[in-house]
């Protein structure tokens, strides 16, 4: 059966299984960052994670805005560098697209997207084409407001596809921010970091609630 | 696995940073869950110098907190800027009622976390302004120096701010003579082995044993050019042209100069290198105030050094003169 919304206990849950797979890819993002940057994605994205993992076992959320609050500023906290700004920044952004809402549905999934990104680019200044996380987010913002009267299930395969195939673009691009830009032509043939971890996020979004599906 | 004598691969950044409080004999103060340290005794009214970045860069940045110098340093992970509740706390530390300068390389994670935590201490009524040091001429040409890197010439900004913030009557005037400073530095760098982020244990670049990278950046990014190794005299030549032709130094300028360790080079090296900068600034007619030579800014172990220098006025020069009493720095 489709799933249509999340409560605000399955939110939490959401980001439980997001933080826990995260935390999983550790190894995966610190070799795509050697590739390409300096080598420390994955061990910021695995303690930021962590800490993420621990915020929710301990904290009490009024609402959902409030508990992607709390990951964006927990992120941002324990994360560092660029990585903890930029994704600490989506989530503190992506709250603001969730005010008043009781429950997850897909055109509050939509909206959090689109804040998230606005926020994004506020602070790091990228566009799509400059090889950074915007270019699996973008359009998997774009995929989701396309398709924001679909199921939850459907939206995030939606977006989690958009932003797989916009960090697999990146491939193609030359990195002209971060670590990575004095790489030129060299940072050609590999993903970006952060664009990978975007993706991951959603996907990881999509299984979930691809799980509950399943289950009822 | 490369060696290093460590605890936990996880730690060593606050580890170390114990450590240099320690070291500083009480004239620090460690803000633990900042992972900071600040001046024991800042008096008031005094306009504040915070300063800060990833660590592994020892003893950048926080080996130059003292008199005259930084009135606090906040730290990251290796190679990762601080978070902004870090810097924010650093900040009401340092901030007698003057504002807060906030002095660090020009790198995107720095430049974000800055910006958020300056957007908190305005909501606090905390004035702050902020200084990206840029001097790598290596990262980027001249017409886009905004993004180039900051590197070893962090030593000397931080070296006349610091002067400059003990006695500047407010933050506009501290951030004037701070930005004249940096923008009259100019740097480059050489690599020929790289450095390792203790946590994954492995190097952060690849290149060959007879290879060298000129204009290697700090974290390994790369530089301008990868070469067969070549006699010390030869490199040197190629950097020096690189630094002198872009602000550009000419005849009767005077200069402060520092040759800088990126961690595993010995001083005989350093010590080779610098005879050869003499040799050339004597030529281009440009007289040497004063030479420093050692391990002020680093990348773990990686192995090269860099060349900065800094064209003094009689303004920046009085304050270079001033004493500066640090860990890693001591001026009488």
């Amino acid at each position: 059966m489709a799933v249509n919304s999340l409560s605000l206990e399955q939110v939490k849950d959401l980001f439980v299984f997001i933080s826990s797979h995260m935390i999983e890819s550790k190894d995966m993002l610190t070799h795509a960052d050697q590739a390409i940057g300096d080598g420390d994605h994955g061990i910021g994205m695995a303690r930021g994670f962590e800490a993420v993992a621990e915020k929710l076992d301990s904290g009490d959320f009024s609402s959902v805005a409030d508990i992607f609050r709390s990951v964006g500023f927990t992120l941002l906290a324990s994360i560092g560098g660029a990585s903890g700004a930029i994704f600490g920044s989506f989530f503190i952004g992506a709250s603001n697209g969730l005010k008043d809402c009781s429950k997850l549905d897909s055109p509050a999934f939509a909206r959090c997207l689109q804040a998230g990104l606005e926020m994004v680019k506020i602070r790091g200044k990228a566009k799509v084409g400059d090889k950074t996380m915007v270019d699996a987010l973008e359009p998997a913002a774009q995929a989701a407001q396309a398709n924001k009267e679909k199921s939850l299930d459907e939206i995030t395969l939606l977006t989690s596809q958009a932003a797989e195939s916009g960090k697999e673009n990146t491939k193609n691009l030359i990195a002209t921010t971060g670590k990575a830009k004095t790489l030129g032509e060299r940072s050609l043939g590999h993903p970006d970091p952060g664009a990978i971890s975007m993706s991951l996020i959603l996907r990881f979004t999509h299984e979930h609630i691809q799980g509950l599906s399943n289950e009822m | 696995m490369i060696k290093k004598i460590i605890n936990n691969p996880k730690k060593v950044a606050e580890e170390a940073l114990h450590g240099l409080n320690l070291a500083y004999q009480g004239k620090t103060i460690l803000l633990s869950n900042a992972s900071a340290i600040v001046k024991t005794t800042i008096h008031d009214q005094k306009v504040a110098l915070l300063v800060g970045g990833g660590s592994g860069h020892e003893p950048l940045f926080a080996g130059f907190v003292g008199t005259n110098l930084a009135d606090g340093a906040v730290c990251g992970n290796v190679f990762a800027a601080p978070s902004p509740d870090q810097i924010l706390a650093a900040t009401q530390a340092v901030n007698r009622g003057k504002g807060v300068l906030y002095l660090y390389g020009n790198y995107a994670g720095d430049n974000m976390n800055f910006d958020i935590a300056a957007e908190l201490a305005t909501a606090m009524d905390i004035p702050t302004k902020s200084i990206r040091i840029w001097d790598d001429v290596a990262s980027a040409p001249l017409e886009k120096i905004e993004e180039r890197r900051g590197i070893a010439g962090d030593l000397f900004v931080i070296k006349i701010a610091g002067a400059s913030a003990s006695s500047a009557a407010n933050l506009e005037e501290l951030t004037r003579i701070t930005t004249k400073a940096r923008d009259n530095i100019r740097s480059m760098g050489v690599a020929v082995s790289p450095g390792s982020i203790p946590e994954t244990g492995e190097p952060t670049f690849e290149i060959g044993e007879d290879e060298i990278e000129i204009g290697m950046g700090l974290h390994g990014e790369p530089g301008v050019a990868r070469e067969k190794m070549m006699p010390a005299n030869v490199l040197v030549d190629v950097m020096m042209e690189h630094i002198l032709t872009d602000l550009p130094f000419v005849a009767g300028d005077e200069v402060c100069l520092l040759v800088n360790n990126l961690g595993a080079t010995t001083m005989m090296e350093l010590l080779i290198a610098n005879t050869r900068i003499r040799e050339i600034l004597a030529d281009k007619e440009i007289s040497v105030y004063d030479t420093l030579v050692g391990s002020y800014c680093t990348s773990q172990e990686m192995a090269g050094f860099s060349i900065s220098l800094m064209k003094l006025d009689n303004e920046l020069k009085k304050y270079y003169d001033m004493p500066a009493d640090s860990l890693a720095l001591i001026k009488r």
